[in-house]
């Protein structure tokens, strides 16, 4: 059981092992499953993300809500504009793993369904750029696996437990691990860009327009990405933050706990509540809902049981 | 306990972990401990899944899983027209269970034949359900290890000559629960097991005269 960053850094550093070492090897010894069995069923993750990016990548079509769906497709035909083409394709995987998942679609669920798009898009599109073999990838997908288990542990991973910061946030901060230990960051750098990733995304709340897990999830996977590679960037750049990663990690449980229940997936409140938010709800025919955004609830009691995660 | 594939998975279909692939592990557990697709499910939804499961394809996700379909099935999509064509007919409405219930609830009547059962259960999340009630007996069952469920006489001795007749095929047991509706009456046992209980002990289990009613439930994780 790894319950914290300095616990996990301080088993590698004193067994001698790499990090995403320590995380398997804890998993065979927790669930009996063999070596090849746990690489095998990454190895599965991974070509499950990218047929999920290809699959909303290639349907040009609205989601049946009509609130995403062609929009990848899109970000790619018209190219990149500020920055290069990994910028824009990295942009594109996130939005098109939220588009396949709105369709029903097969996708991984790392951590949640609403962060699907964050990993793959961070890994998927570095991989080729920064020539890392499969094998590497598996294990730092281990490693984001760490980071994951340690967050959800420590604070949560999911929108009705703390907010997008516990959802994107930990996706993203789990990218930015596997980023940069495959880059060659040591322990303390990957600490560094959990903290950095999370840092920037602390009180993220979460406001599903309609309930549905599309506006913004789908923008929110492609600006975390964004978030993960930034964040890594800089720790591999050998900058410091002064706050120890757990430390980082249990602000952001103690926001989440504290964030009112209508800014966790609720659809209570942010977006979802705003004058447009109920429009679309209304469209969609979620009458029940609209019509408790409408009085504008605050008492937790009364909406906090209602909502997705 | 958080695994390394609760946060590298689950391996679904869209979009939500609890609203489509929790509600899809209720409808198959459902269906496991009826002991097949039922002909006719009544279906009541609590809290957050009446409030938002339409748009999280809640119902759809529970019709695949009471057709046998796992939450990672591309065909889950399609459990309407495959539950019509293969003669399920499933009634959905909204039921309040109450302050205690957790809010993505389901309280489920289902009937196979001579067969008619109630199950209560609740998506918890990431895709893992708890099933909580079997007949009026309070239960606790994930379906993350292979499960049978009995009803048998409450008499001395029925759960050591279970477990005795798991443990002699080498199987580790891992929890047992035992419920009773009053003493000397029967009792309802679910038993985890690290790995799926063989057919041949299943029969041999079915056969005793104390026990009324067996169901084994698969290991539900994908």
């Amino acid at each position: 059981m790894i319950r914290s960053f300095s616990e996990w850094f301080e088993a590698a550093a004193t067994e001698g092992l790499d990090l995403p070492e320590v995380v398997e090897r804890r998993e065979m010894k927790e669930t009996g499953a063999a070596r090849a069995e746990v690489r095998g069923r990454i190895a599965d993750a991974l070509s499950v993300m990218r047929q999920a990016v290809e699959e909303g990548l290639s349907d040009a079509e609205a989601t049946p809500s009509g609130l995403t769906g062609g929009r990848s497709g899109r970000l790619v035909a018209q190219g990149p504009r500020l920055l290069g083409d990994d910028f824009t394709a990295m942009l594109s995987r996130a939005i098109a793993t939220l588009e396949t998942n709105a369709r029903m679609g097969l996708i991984m669920a790392t951590p949640t369904a609403g962060a699907a798009g964050v990993v793959p898009a961070v890994l998927l599109t570095l991989a080729p750029a920064r020539r890392w073999a499969d094998d590497r990838l598996i294990d730092a997908m281990l490693v984001a696996g760490g980071a994951g288990i340690i967050i959800a542990e420590r604070a949560s991973i999911a929108g009705a437990g703390g907010g997008c910061q516990a959802e994107t946030g930990s996706a993203a901060a789990m990218s930015a691990a596997a980023v940069t230990w495959l880059e060659g960051g040591d322990s303390r750098q990957v600490g560094t860009a959990v903290a950095l990733t999370i840092q920037g995304m602390l009180g993220l709340i979460c406001d599903p327009v309609a309930g549905l897990v599309e506006i913004p999830c789908a923008y929110r996977n492609a600006t975390a990405a964004v978030h993960a590679v930034a964040a890594s960037e800089m720790a591999l750049a050998g900058l410091d933050f002064p706050i120890p990663v757990d430390e980082v990690v249990d602000v952001m449980g103690d926001v989440g706990r504290k964030m009112d229940v209508r800014f966790r997936e609720t659809a209570l409140g942010g977006l979802a509540a705003t004058p447009a938010g109920q429009e679309i709800a209304a469209r969609a025919g979620m009458t029940d809902l609209v019509q408790l955004q409408r009085k504008g609830r605050t008492r937790g009691e009364d909406s906090a049981r209602f909502g997705p995660s | 306990m958080t695994t390394l594939f609760d946060i590298l998975g689950p391996r679904m279909v869209g979009p939500s972990s609890s609203h489509t692939a929790g509600a899809c592990r209720l409808g198959y557990v459902v269906q496991a401990i009826l002991g097949g697709m039922p002909e006719r499910a009544e279906v009541g939804l609590h809290g957050s899944f009446a409030m938002t499961g339409q748009g999280h394809g809640t119902r759809i996700a529970i019709t695949g899983g009471l057709l046998g379909h796992r939450p990672d099935d591309e065909t889950l999509r399609e459990a309407e027209a495959e539950a019509a064509q293969r003669g399920l007919t499933v009634e959905f409405r909204n039921v309040d269970l109450g302050e205690d219930a957790h809010p993505n609830s389901a309280a489920f009547e289902v009937t196979r034949g001579d067969e008619r059962i109630s199950i209560t259960g609740c998506s918890i999340g990431g895709g893992r359900i708890r099933i909580l009630e079997v007949d009026g007996f309070p239960v606790d069952l994930s379906g993350s290890l292979p499960t049978i469920v009995v009803v048998a006489d409450d008499v001395p001795g029925t759960v050591a000559r279970i477990t005795g007749m798991i443990a002699e095929r080498g199987l580790n047991v891992a929890t047992v629960r035992v419920d009773r509706t009053g003493r000397g009456e029967r009792a309802l046992m679910t038993i985890e097991t690290d790995e799926d209980v063989p057919a041949e002990v299943l029969d041999e289990l079915a056969g005793q005269p104390w026990v009324h009613w067996i169901r084994n439930v698969h290991r539900l994780n994908t």
